[in-house]
């Protein structure tokens, strides 16, 4: 009987005290979600649990599938994007992984899915800590990537991603710290459903699977044509700069809350620009503002977009520091820190200042004020680094 | 240290099951209510019941930039009084700080150091009382918080009370008169 099925009213809105998992759900929900597939067992979070509520109780629209391994769920994602659906999962480090090939299809194929993930180390030996070596080894599979600093942001993030993917056909990938944000709770603004549906109208794919026109997608493809479409996807890359700088600024003027693709953080006059990506961002802040207030000309830049990297915002606010040091909770064995590699890139040819690579805080070692004020004052002391990796903390 | 004027950091301790870490997220659901600025998270770990678990909360009036973990804690809360022995319960705790325990002994009963206040509560009586849990394995949670909201006056109790109705899953009400009930009963003392 139809009187009998209650008509709920769709996600609450209002500021509510939640973990960095469950606004990863609110973000999802609130981006009307189609189809979300997920592997519900350990490293995933509660992110899809709370999806899986919203679908069982009907305040989301959503195919729920539940899956036999991340593969499979990538596999999913990829299916419901294909015929045209928004398409969602989340995982954690040896989930990505598993994920591996099926995230290069994605972004072959172009399909906008988006997927969470709480950036966990790998194993092994077995860690659920967070560090990110899980998402940055995904670095060139064509995926955009965020990194977030606050619940607030990974909500946010997600209706972005959705946003900058589809606009550029392109999957997309935000990353949360394990525990500091997926296990924290903290007050989170969740907007209204009415104001994300302006900001974010239902996905209309150009091309997708359809019967009634029948099209083959991913066949095998001649030298003479992969080349281009190889090409295109750098393309849509450096498209999805623009149009994630636009998405934020738009977001901005919608909700109220914008995050840039990179953040300069009280870096006017600084001589020593310190790199941080995640949650390690928020607590660096503290230190900033410490170490200005004595006196000291340090400033900050928020690394928040990887994928597609943002080399000239990059070179923008880092040309003329004199110093930088970059702490990266990550390493590429026999290299050293990514995103030391990725700043250096983005300033070889134009007149390098030092760079100090920074390594801290791997399988979830806390970083702490006091940690970043050492990382500090190693920069500040000396005219060159002293070794092209600076362990930090690291029990020798 | 860096500026962190304002701060307050409150550690829970408890066994798995007792309901540590949904105790610390009803504590940050008051105090948001109050206007207040929370951040609440488990002891980064696996969790298994009956083993000794921790949770924290920091809670100040200015947004929390903080992100790492708690080290030197303004107050405790011990949801089982076994672990005053078992776990270096006072690790970093600051001169001054409180130490509320779930025991029907009295504050002076436990041999803690002279630099910290100790108040005790009966929450384990007061949880079978309402049926919340079994009597072997009462859930203290939403009793103790109410203790803590009449020993350090952070948190006002009506704001308790409608936090604990709202995040406690089931039997809120009994839950609610646990809470008032050993707000009334909470025993500060000398020890």
């Amino acid at each position: 009987m139809a009187a009998e099925v209650e008509l709920k009213a769709g996600i609450p809105s209002g500021r509510k005290v939640i973990t960095g998992n469950y606004a990863v759900s609110y973000g999802a929900a609130l981006a009307r979600a189609q189809v979300i597939a997920a592997y519900p067992i350990t490293p995933q979070t509660q992110i899809v649990e709370l999806l899986a509520d919203f679908c069982a109780e009907g305040l989301l629209q959503a195919k729920f599938i539940k899956v036999e391994s991340e593969h499979s769920a990538m596999a999913a994602c990829i299916g419901a994007s294909a015929v045209g659906a928004r398409a969602f999962t989340a995982t954690s480090a040896q989930g990505l992984a598993l994920m591996h090939e099926m995230l290069h299809w994605a972004a072959g194929a172009r399909l906008p899915v988006v997927l969470a993930n709480v950036n966990r180390a790998m194993g092994p030996p077995w860690s659920i800590w967070t560090d990110q070596n899980d998402s940055l080894s995904q670095r060139d599979t064509g995926w955009i990537q965020y990194y977030c600093e606050s619940n607030q942001e990974a909500l946010d993030t997600v209706i972005q991603a959705y946003k900058v993917a589809e606009r550029v056909s392109l999957p997309a990938m935000l990353v949360l710290d394990a525990f500091f944000l997926s296990h924290t709770s903290e007050p989170v603004e969740i907007p209204e459903q009415g104001l994300v549906d302006r900001y974010l109208p239902p996905y209309r794919p150009k091309y997708k699977l359809d019967l009634a026109d029948p099209r083959a997608f991913g066949g095998i493809t001649m030298p003479s044509e992969y080349f281009e479409l190889r090409y295109k996807i750098q393309k849509a890359m450096e498209e999805a700069l623009a149009v994630a700088e636009e998405a934020d600024l738009e977001f901005k003027r919608l909700f109220g809350r914008g995050y840039g693709l990179v953040e300069p953080y009280r870096l006017e006059g600084a001589e020593l620009a310190l790199v941080t990506s995640g949650t390690v961002t928020s607590t660096a802040r503290l230190v900033i503002d410490r170490l200005r207030a004595e006196g000291e000309k340090v400033g900050l830049l928020k690394a928040r977009l990887f994928r597609p990297f943002p080399t000239s915002l990059v070179r923008e606010h880092l040309l003329g520091i004199l110093k930088i040091a970059v702490i990266d909770r990550n390493i590429s064995f026999g290299h050293g820190g990514i995103f030391a590699q990725e700043i250096k890139s983005a300033l070889y040819n134009h007149g390098q200042p030092p760079l100090f690579g920074f390594i801290a805080g791997l399988g979830g070692r806390d970083i702490t004020p006091e940690l970043i004020e050492e990382i500090i004052e190693y920069a500040l002391s000396h005219d060159r680094p002293e070794e092209e990796i600076i362990w930090m903390g690291v029990k020798r | 240290m860096t500026e962190l004027t304002g701060l307050v950091e409150i550690r829970f301790h408890g066994r798995g099951g007792q309901g540590a870490v949904v105790a610390s997220q009803i504590l940050a659901a008051a105090l948001f209510k109050e206007g207040k600025f929370v951040q609440a998270f488990p002891a980064f770990g696996v969790e298994r019941r009956g083993a000794p678990v921790a949770a924290f909360i920091r809670v100040s009036d200015r947004p929390i930039l903080l992100r790492c973990e708690i080290y030197h804690p303004d107050h405790l809360v011990v949801l089982d009084p076994t672990l005053i022995y078992a776990v270096d319960v006072t690790a970093g705790l600051k001169e001054g700080g409180w130490i509320l325990i779930n025991s029907d002994r009295s504050p002076g009963e436990f041999r803690l150091p002279a630099k910290f206040r100790v108040a005790t509560v009966d929450a384990n009586r007061i949880a079978v009382r309402h049926h919340l849990g079994d009597p072997a394995n009462p859930i203290v949670n939403t009793a103790i918080l109410g203790a803590f909201a009449r020993i350090t006056g952070l948190v006002r109790l009506e704001s308790l009370l409608e936090a604990v109705r709202e995040e406690v899953p089931l039997r809120k009400e009994e839950n609610a008169a646990a809470t008032k009930e050993a707000y009334e009963e909470a025993r500060a003392g000398e020890h």
